[in-house]
């Protein structure tokens, strides 16, 4: 079973296509969704959400379109941004009143658990809450239900490392039984690139590049050496490519490495290292 | 069982996993029977993806190191005389084979290198 599936799909506005996006999450996977501001990120997560309507494409949550079962399409989705979504002047009790309204799968005790165990203060107004609460009672409130998918939108943006931490054995804790999935949108990879199974690069509403983060870390090398070491093919085949008085740098596929000057410096590149010498390449 | 990632390892991490695990059941550190963690857990409490845990547990697995069995996770296997000498063997080969590169980088002859090697092995 897919947790998300996502075919062709396409949402233009002036001066801005989302063109062709296809993935696939399997369930009990974390898929990282990487690109720089305005790439499109924030329209595919509303796409998923249903927030925005697509203009051709097709998406599926555990297997089903949203047309087919609007309710039970939306009960199926946790979602957390950076910023917290409940009113500000409600209080933790408050929220809860709502969310059983709301949602049919809410379970009190089950949020009450969280809030337990992440000492959220019941009297508090949200607005008074640091960050890390907000963060913490959007949580609450997300795995108290039965979802599917765990979408994070920028959601590590601002917090400080403890809690990006804890956020990390959250997802892992989510994935657990194989049966739940998470994507999660970013521009700055290296939050939560550890523990991502599915890396999907988006530039410019386009997709760049989509595979495991274990397959784009064995396809790349990062090369290091002095001029003299830079010879014709290397200047055509390094994406990326940064020339300083003293030496050069850029990522190579591995395997064009027979090429390289033996007086090169190889090392593994990170995720974003990789992207980065990507949209250098492409911007030219 | 003990893991240790290093993130300025040259090994990959799913490599890194596999090795360690493989050590230990060459040392005997690991006994035969073992119920190893299942690749979810063992992710979730190394901090790393499912995919890299479940690399590592195939490999293991198609160098018969381990066996996977339906509803009760992946067992470490009876250790096979042969299967553990290869594993020496090549290990035995890439030492010998980073001395001759070594070697190499200082232009030292070959008569040289064996005559350091009678040494060594003499004065064991």
């Amino acid at each position: 079973m897919n947790a998300l599936e996502v075919n062709g799909l396409t949402k233009r506005y002036k001066g801005f296509t989302l063109e062709n996006i296809n993935f696939t999450i399997p369930a009990g996977y974390i898929m990282g969704y990487v690109g720089r501001n305005g790439a499109g990120k924030t329209t595919t997560l509303g796409l998923i959400t249903h927030q925005i309507k697509s203009d051709s494409g097709s998406i599926k949550i555990n297997g089903m379109e949203y047309k087919e079962n609007p309710e039970r399409y939306k009960e199926m989705i946790g979602y957390i941004q950076d910023i917290c979504y409940y009113p500000g002047d409600f209080n933790l009790l408050d929220i809860k009143g709502i969310m059983k309204d709301f949602y049919q799968t809410f379970e009190e005790e089950k949020f009450m658990e969280y809030v337990n165990k992440w000492k959220l203060p019941e009297k508090k107004k949200i607005k008074d809450f640091s960050k890390g609460m907000q963060v913490r009672l959007m949580f609450a409130g997300i795995l108290a239900r039965d979802t599917k998918l765990l979408i994070l939108d920028e959601a590590t943006n601002g917090l400080d490392p403890v809690v990006k931490q804890e956020i990390l054995e959250i997802l892992q804790e989510y994935i657990q039984d194989g049966d739940r999935s998470v994507i999660f949108s970013t521009h700055i990879l290296n939050d939560l690139e550890q523990i991502a199974d599915y890396i999907f690069f988006l530039h410019e509403g386009k997709q760049v590049m989509y595979d495991t983060k274990d397959e784009i870390l064995e396809k790349y090398i990062l090369v290091k050496g002095g001029l003299e070491d830079l010879n014709e093919y290397m200047e055509k085949n390094l994406i990326g490519l940064k020339k300083t008085s003293v030496g050069f740098e850029g990522i190579l596929e591995s395997d064009k490495s027979i090429h390289l000057s033996k007086n090169c410096v190889v090392e593994k590149p990170a995720i974003d290292q990789i992207i980065v010498s990507y949209i250098k390449h492409k911007e030219g | 069982m003990r893991i240790v990632i290093s993130n300025q390892s040259e090994l990959p991490i799913y490599a890194q996993i596999k090795e360690q695990i493989k050590e230990q059941i060459l040392n005997g550190l690991i006994n035969e029977g073992t119920v190893l963690p299942s690749i979810r857990q063992l992710a979730k409490e190394l901090g790393v993806s499912v995919i890299t845990t479940t690399r590592a547990y195939n490999e293991l697995e198609s160098e018969g190191f381990i066996s996977s069995v339906q509803g009760k996770g992946s067992i470490v296997r009876k250790r096979d005389n042969n299967v553990i000498r290869e594993q020496y063997l090549k290990k035995i080969e890439q030492g010998l084979e980073s001395a001759i590169a070594t070697a190499e980088l200082i232009n030292m002859p070959e008569e040289e290198l064996r005559d350091m090697f009678e040494i060594l092995m003499k004065e064991r």
